[in-house]
């Protein structure tokens, strides 16, 4: 596939396969690229027995690492808080596929080749112009039964068409190339406290920019299964069980040593084929109450965890996940989001039917976002280019159902660009969540926005 | 003045081997054997007293051939120490290096320049085994420890007492001991004021006194007044009278893991102070004391485990994936946890464990064996020489030979066996503690 007039995919990509890759911390930045939140912060490994989890911690690092199992412990024992979630839709969805204008003629006029006919998919019932993408069933599904709020046009002003550059400020919550840290991550700083990593966590390989912090200890979460021992870069050994078991039992013949280093060395060996052998059947540890979406993409399995790990009590605050496909649509835009777009409609609502047979669904608000919407005309590649305002959404039993700022329409709310014009600011968005929904005043944590008018989410 | 005991037992292989792990990073094949065989205290002397320092072998390189950058690429300034550990002719110079790095732990997390890192390293290096008061002096005044604790924003009008704090509690006298009072704290830092310099988006600026931001007042340090610099700052707290009795005790702590007894520590104080705060003297006493060939196993560190282990195959730097694990096995190198340096007492948790079966996994998959022996023991004997033949307990070797058999019996691959067994020897209770 081609990324006809994305000058910065290749890069984007990059750096997110060097996340990946690094596991520990985010990339360095060439020269002039605007930082990303949360360079420096350096990653430990830590398996906490008291949460059965294999977490990469960022930040915290004064503290040794049976505080955390002692913090962990301790806001797991404290009364329960308002869970967000937020899911990021990678590369810039296009909003106006996933509601799509077919109430608007000139929809059809900007999009001959890949606009969704007429009739296609399900209707909207707060803005007749609109109606829900086929692969969006999921989410139609929601709305309907008032559980989903639509931003219909959300972004900034003037904004930036890098990833990059406007990822960031989604980010770190602010139009600052500068700014290090994220928004949830300043929250963590704010409000978190020094010895629960769990209070920000990253469902993911890295840590999300959004929880970068400066004093509060945030964690990364791949999987519970994630404490296995096949050593990076190295083909799998044929004799890897018994290799690890006999390493075992070599350490076991010196765990009760009279001499304390070998009894230390002998004794740390014996647990941790131990916690290897609890964490190997342990594939999350749960069992779900609802069908999740198969898939090979993580997001499903990851949400199904996410939830149970709620629901055992695990004090989580603020997590972040990404979603599957990547919305980079430059060419060959049906076929390419409409994969995507299901499996996260599909998981979304799996996760909220998860969460209501759990009876923890009024704790859990999911926020989700993308870094831009896409230009309102077609390119020539059976595509769509960078644009403004995209679409997200609040989801959850708390949600008010109703849309935040009005769907601006193709016809007289596109910009000089061409693009769909912002009716809803993301920092305002922001500032809303945090105050009615973490708690906090927004104005001690995103720079200049008291002059946003605060949109009301919850019922 | 009584002397410091001395060590008068048997000085073979096991003692040896002792000595190149805990005063340096392993030994290649042979290389014990050869140290025992010059006798106890010229094998002390090979390492406290090195002829002038080299590095040996091919340059170190990240994956690909990529020729490393200390300064600039995150990850390349812990390759190049690791490096000079596997490299050098001097390996005592760069274990006391390192433990200055812990000692007076300054981390780029909060530097932000691995430049400055590699400059104040490099100053540990030059005194590693010189004097005292020369290293409490240069580090002071050096860029990266005044950036790291405030040295830079202590003036006259608003002083931090971070440095000053951190002087007495941290590198020269030690907390709850009486050494010191808080009204201690805050006039040391009024005489450190007036250091400036930093480093602004990448660039670094000049480190220098500035006169007119120095509180020239009167300060009362440990009961005496006067106009006091850092100059005075640094010799007040060598001066004191528990600073020594701090010295030598927290420098043993890194050799023998249980505390000198009472005579043994006076002795090493009185060898500290009548020569003027050398550093030699005294380690090479901790080398010759009883207590330290006779003392239980220590866990080796994970950069000297890795160094070590990559020494003794003669493997040089060659890919990146060392630093990681470094930083996965606990010790990042120029990211000590805090400025307290690394517990040396805490190196093992089931998270740290993982990340050192994967550095002796990847040392291990070094020169895979091309055909390996079809009977037990020689397979044995085969992973043990890779490791340069290292002692092991009779416990070890016994479950590594039953592994072969049963292995065999089962009719895995004398290869695969073979390269089992190399992980087996450096995972084990006996390589992963000198």
């Amino acid at each position: 596939m081609t990324f006809a007039g994305c000058r910065d995919c290749n890069r984007t990509e990059h750096l997110r396969r060097a996340v990946a890759e690094a596991g520990r911390g985010l990339p360095g930045i060439e020269p002039g690229m605007p930082m990303p939140a949360g360079t420096g912060l350096t990653r430990r490994d830590f398996v906490s027995r008291a949460a059965g989890l294999a977490l990469g911690i960022y930040g915290g690092s004064l503290l040794p690492a049976g505080a955390f199992e002692a913090g962990i412990a301790a806001a797991a024992g404290a009364p329960p808080r308002n869970v967000l979630v937020v899911v990021y839709l990678s590369g810039g969805i296009d909003g106006l596929s996933v509601l799509f204008p077919a109430g608007d003629p000139m929809y059809y006029q900007l999009r001959p080749n890949i606009a969704l006919a007429q009739t296609a998919g399900s209707s909207f019932t707060q803005d007749g112009r609109l109606r829900w993408h086929p692969a969006a069933g999921g989410l139609a599904t929601l709305h309907a039964e008032g559980k989903v709020s639509v931003i219909p046009a959300i972004g900034y002003a003037d904004n930036d068409e890098s990833h990059f550059t406007s990822r960031h400020y989604w980010e770190v919550g602010a139009t600052d190339a500068t700014l290090r840290t994220g928004w949830l991550g300043r929250y963590l700083d704010h409000a978190g406290t020094p010895d629960n990593p769990l209070q920000g966590l990253s469902l993911d390989v890295a840590l999300q920019p959004a929880l970068a912090t400066v004093t509060m200890p945030v964690a990364t979460l791949q999987a519970a299964d994630q404490y296995t021992f096949a050593p990076p870069g190295l083909p799998p050994h044929p004799l890897e069980a018994s290799m690890l078991q006999e390493a075992a039992n070599i350490g076991a013949a010196h765990a009760a040593s009279t001499d304390t280093g070998l009894s230390t060395a002998g004794s740390i060996a014996l647990e941790s084929h131990h916690l290897y052998s609890e964490l190997s059947s342990f594939t999350y540890g749960f069992n779900s109450p609802v069908p999740y979406p198969s898939s090979s993409d993580p997001f499903p399995h990851r949400l199904a965890g996410l939830a149970a790990m709620i629901g055992a009590g695990l004090p989580l605050e603020v997590a972040t996940i990404t979603s599957p496909g990547h919305f980079d649509t430059h060419a060959g835009q049906a076929q390419a989001l409409a994969g995507g777009l299901q499996l996260t409609s599909d998981a979304l609502l799996a996760f909220q039917r998860d969460l209501e047979a759990r009876g923890i669904a009024n704790r859990v608000l999911v926020y989700v976002w993308s870094e831009f919407g896409r230009r309102a005309a077609e390119n020539a590649s059976g595509g769509t280019d960078h644009g403004s305002a995209g679409i997200g959404f609040l989801i959850g039993t708390r949600a008010s159902g109703q849309m935040i700022g009005a769907f601006p329409g193709v016809t007289g709310g596109l910009n000089s660009l061409g693009n769909v014009a912002p009716t809803a600011d993301f920092r305002a968005v922001y500032s809303a969540i945090l105050e009615q929904w973490l708690g906090t005043d927004a104005n001690a944590i995103l720079p200049g926005v008291a002059a946003f008018d605060r949109p009301k989410l919850l019922t | 003045m009584s002397s410091v005991p001395e060590y008068s037992g048997p000085f073979g292989k096991e003692q040896a081997e002792r000595l190149l792990w805990r005063a340096g990073f392993g030994a290649k094949s042979g290389e014990a054997e050869a140290l025992a065989k010059l006798g106890f205290k010229h094998a002390v002397h090979a390492l406290t007293r090195p002829a002038p320092y080299q590095l040996v072998g091919p340059a170190p390189t990240a994956d690909g051939g990529r020729p490393l950058s200390p300064t600039a690429v995150l990850g390349d300034d812990h390759l190049s120490w690791l490096d000079r550990m596997v490299r050098t002719t001097a390996p005592l110079i760069e274990r006391m290096t390192l433990i200055w790095h812990s000692w007076f732990a300054t981390s780029n997390q909060g530097v932000a320049s691995q430049q400055l890192m590699l400059n104040q390293v490099d100053m540990f290096r030059g005194n590693a085994l010189g004097s005292f008061a020369d290293l409490l002096t240069n580090v002071t005044t050096d860029p990266a420890m005044l950036i790291w604790l405030n040295g830079n924003q202590n003036v006259k009008s608003h002083p931090n007492e971070n440095y000053a704090r951190e002087m007495m509690e941290l590198f020269s006298l030690g907390a709850d001991r009486g050494a010191y009072t808080e009204t201690d704290v805050r006039e040391q830092a009024r005489a450190l004021t007036g250091w400036t310099g930093g480093v602004n988006r990448g660039i670094i600026g000049s480190f220098t006194f500035n006169p007119n931001l120095h509180d020239n007042g009167t300060k009362t340090i440990f009961g005496r007044s006067g106009n006091y610099a850092w100059q005075d700052s640094v010799d007040l707290c060598l001066a004191h009278p528990l600073h020594a009795s701090f010295f030598v005790t927290k420098l043993w702590s890194y050799f023998v893991p249980a505390p000198p007894d009472r005579a043994t520590a006076g002795a090493l104080q009185s060898l500290y102070t009548t020569t003027g705060f050398k550093i030699h003297p005294v380690v090479e006493a901790i080398l010759q004391h009883p207590d330290f060939y006779s003392s239980p196993r220590m866990v080796k560190s994970p950069v000297v485990l890795n160094a070590g282990l990559l020494r003794t195959i003669g493997r040089p730097i060659d890919t990146a994936v060392w630093a990681a694990l470094g930083a996965s096995a606990g010790q990042q190198l120029f990211y000590p946890p805090d400025v307290g340096g690394w517990d040396y007492t805490r190196w093992l948790d089931t998270a740290t464990w993982r990340a050192r079966w994967f550095i002796v996994a990847l040392a291990a998959a070094t020169n895979p064996p091309g055909v390996s022996p079809a009977a037990p023991a020689q397979l044995v004997e085969a992973a043990v020489s890779f490791w340069g033949q290292p002692a092991l307990s009779d416990q070890t070797e016994a479950l590594l030979l039953s592994f072969a058999e049963s292995q065999l019996k089962r009719k895995a691959s004398p290869v695969d066996v073979e390269t089992a067994l190399r992980r087996l020897v450096a995972s084990s209770p006996d390589l992963q503690t000198a």
